[in-house]
């Protein structure tokens, strides 16, 4: 892909390699624009670290995994000529003609961005969280389940992925338990069905977790009743000395880079059904976008829509 | 790089002399996979004489991996007179941040 000029100013700029970005790269490119994708880790996003997908149309049936497929989707917006750049995105001047981002490396320039970020776990939310990831808790159970074979787990959320994953940690934990804050959970039946024949799963109703500890594992932790308020402090059992918490409480989307630049709604972009933000020449795909579905193929979507609206948009520049 | 097991990790990385940059992965980890082609990649640059590059599949050292106060992945370390000197842990492990880190103590 070449190195990177700084100086010139390109036709559009995609920030996330996510399936959203990808695609419109893929379309961008495809419609000759002069597009680079830029992405601060590996591309991907959220599928990165997404071991099983089952429903995007096309994909390999057996032994389709999140890093495969994307893996397919970066070669085909290079083959089209999209260049790619790995950078971290440090702010953003979108109002303008020449909108223009300012990265670690540099600054980039365009006529046109399409803002695709996506949107990352979202945290527990309780104290010394962040001293502990990596340390006993994780958001990513095909990562780290390994590490607690025979020890005891337990996963915070109540939804889908909730259950399937604390259904997934049960193959290697010797107890789960999930931890909810409400008296029932919100999984799909069929997922509940599963999960309450499972002998290793356990569940703590209305309970939420208010502090982490521990001597550099994670070996403590504090629950609160949501009804009664009532504090328990649940403690490793002693031959163990640690234990996993596991987050699975949704999504939360990445755009506090463009807090202020663009409309939102709960930190979600607002856009119509074109993928337009309320700044012209500055469009939106995927998961950070208020919509109703967040799957691959929505987002793979988005970025269609949004890269085709802006080659109309830079079309009508000139 | 060197792949390392349960019973290398002590001679070529506590006792080694220099500094050992150690990438822990494990099996399923997806990120890691990721990660690991430009951990390998900044091996060729800026491996050589008093930096050493090695890997270690946590799933096969367990326990090790606990020992050394890990777990979660991926992790990228820095050993230095057998004390983890500094790392580079789960969404902090972009190709970028690990980079910066080797360049410190290349």
């Amino acid at each position: 892909m070449g190195a990177i000029a700084m100086s010139k100013t390109y036709d559009v700029i995609i920030l996330g390699a996510g399936p959203a970005g990808l695609a419109a790269g893929l379309y961008a490119g495809r419609s000759r624009l002069d597009t680079l994708i830029i992405e601060k880790g590996q591309d991907g996003g959220q599928i990165a670290i997404t071991n099983e997908i089952e429903n995007y149309p096309g994909q390999e049936l057996e032994g389709e995994t999140g890093p495969s497929l994307v893996a397919r989707m970066t070669e085909q917006a290079k083959k089209f000529g999209a260049e790619r750049v790995s950078d971290v995105m440090k702010s953003v001047d979108l109002s303008g003609d020449v909108k223009k981002v300012t990265g670690n490396k540099g600054e980039y320039l365009a006529k046109a961005v399409i803002l695709a970020t996506g949107a990352f776990p979202r945290p527990i939310g309780c104290k010394n969280e962040a001293k502990f990831v990596g340390k006993g808790i994780s958001f990513c159970a095909t990562c780290d389940a390994a590490f607690f074979e025979d020890f005891e787990v337990f996963v915070v959320g109540g939804g889908d992925s909730a259950v399937e994953e604390a259904m997934y940690l049960s193959k290697f934990a010797r107890k789960v338990t999930i931890i909810h804050r409400r008296d029932e959970l919100r999984a799909a039946k069929s997922i509940q069905e599963k999960a309450f024949a499972n002998p290793k799963l356990h569940f703590m109703w209305d309970s939420v977790v208010e502090e982490a500890d521990g001597d550099e594992l994670l070996s403590k932790m504090v629950i609160k009743n949501t009804k009664t308020g009532e504090l328990t402090t649940v403690e490793a059992d002693e031959e163990d000395g640690m234990f996993g918490l596991f987050g699975f409480i949704g999504l939360l989307p990445n755009t506090k880079l463009y807090d202020g630049a663009v409309d939102m709604e709960n930190g979600y972009i607002r856009t119509d059904d074109n993928m337009h933000t309320n700044l012209p020449g500055v469009f939106a795909a995927g998961d950070l976008r208020v919509k109703s579905l967040r799957q691959v193929v929505t987002a793979a979507a988005d970025g269609a829509i949004a890269a085709m609206q802006a080659e109309h948009y830079i079309s009508n520049l000139k | 790089m060197l792949e390392l097991d349960k019973e290398t990790f002590e001679a070529e990385v506590l006792q080694a002399p220099g500094k050992v940059i150690v990438d822990f992965y494990g099996d399923g980890c997806v990120p890691c996979a990721a990660l690991m082609p430009h951990v390998h990649e900044f091996a060729e640059k800026y491996g050589g004489d008093g930096l050493k590059f090695c890997a270690l599949n946590t799933t096969k050292a367990r326990r090790l991996a606990i020992g050394q106060k890990i777990l979660g992945l991926p992790v990228i370390a820095v050993y230095e007179n057998g004390e983890m000197i500094d790392s580079c842990v789960k969404d902090d492990a972009t190709p970028e941040n690990v980079e910066a880190m080797i360049k410190k103590y290349a």
